[in-house]
């Protein structure tokens, strides 16, 4: 283990904004590409549902 | 092996197919990923040079070579496509290219966050970072095209050769820090030289960017099937499938 403390570990050596700042944009677009891809799959089976339909 | 590949070439047997696999992909890149980011915090060290800044490295780096990697496979899914007249192909080159531009978009905003405190700016106009550039361009130039014209082989065929000149970009990027004298450091690894770096740091990037990899899979995935029911719509197979309330 690198820290010693918590308080250590989120401080990342004085370069916590640059540190978490990478890693929390990466999980956000992770995230939001997911959502969208979902939002995108339900949409596309609902609609050739209703085409389905007639 | 006598597995049936073009059994698999066409969109109402891939479909389900990609279904299937995705969630393995899902699951393989949550694990790596877990223990990707235990590695890069946990267990390796400080950077004699850079502090703890340097733990940037562990997304900038597999953000960057998916970045390029994607690129090359989209191309190559596009010159099948325009070769074989196949529009399964056509389609992948499709689904690969909002990721792609995602993770070039986070190297090059993750790259930011590491030059600043490193070298005092957020964007220096070197060989590097403007070729990387030039591929966010790209790819967003790909999909621009691709929604622009309304039929879609025409939006294939045109996508495709735009993708195909861009791959030129794709070396350019890799040995600028070569062939130039960057502000960019050079290759954390380079073929057929031991790395400079501790074993931990590198394994740390390599779970990282294997994470990155079966991400990109399953997203590409998910997306291709939504592709394929927007443009089959009329499709026999999407009806069918619509019909029988399966997803």
């Amino acid at each position: 283990m690198q820290w010693a403390s918590w308080s250590a570990f989120f401080n990342m050596g004085g370069y916590a904004f640059y540190v978490w700042f990478s890693f929390g944009l990466t999980a956000l677009c992770v995230v939001w590409e997911v959502l969208a891809l979902r939002k995108r799959s339900q949409q596309a089976l609902r609609l050739s549902k209703l085409l389905a339909q007639d | 092996m006598n597995i049936k590949w073009f059994k698999y070439s066409s969109p109402q047997t891939f479909y389900p197919l990609a279904g299937k696999m995705i969630p393995w992909f899902a699951w393989l890149a949550v694990v790596l990923a877990i223990a990707g980011l235990y590695v890069s915090f946990a267990i390796a060290p400080t950077d004699f040079q850079q502090g703890e800044a340097y733990r940037i490295i562990f997304v900038h780096v597999p953000a960057a070579w998916m970045s390029m990697f994607i690129y090359i496979v989209m191309a190559v899914w596009a010159a099948i496509g325009l070769g074989l007249n196949a529009r399964l192909s056509a389609m992948m080159a499709q689904a690969l290219a909002p990721t792609g531009a995602i993770f070039t978009l986070l190297a090059l905003v993750t790259g930011s966050l590491w030059g600043k405190p490193m070298w005092g700016a957020w964007w220096v106009w070197d060989a590097r970072l403007t070729s990387e550039l030039i591929l966010l361009f790209l790819y967003l130039g790909f999909m621009a095209l691709q929604s622009s014209i309304d039929d879609p082989r025409r939006a294939d065929r045109a996508g495709a050769l735009l993708a195909l000149v861009g791959v030129v970009n794709v070396p350019i990027i890799y040995f600028s820090v070569k062939w130039w004298n960057t502000l960019h450091q050079g290759s954390t690894i380079n073929m057929g030289v031991a790395p400079k770096m501790a074993m931990t740091m590198l394994l740390g990037m390599l779970l990282m960017a294997l994470a990155f990899w079966m991400y990109s899979i399953a997203a590409a995935l998910m997306r291709v099937r939504c592709i394929m029911l927007e443009r089959e719509r009329s499709a026999d197979w999407v009806k069918e499938l619509s019909a029988g309330g399966k997803s």
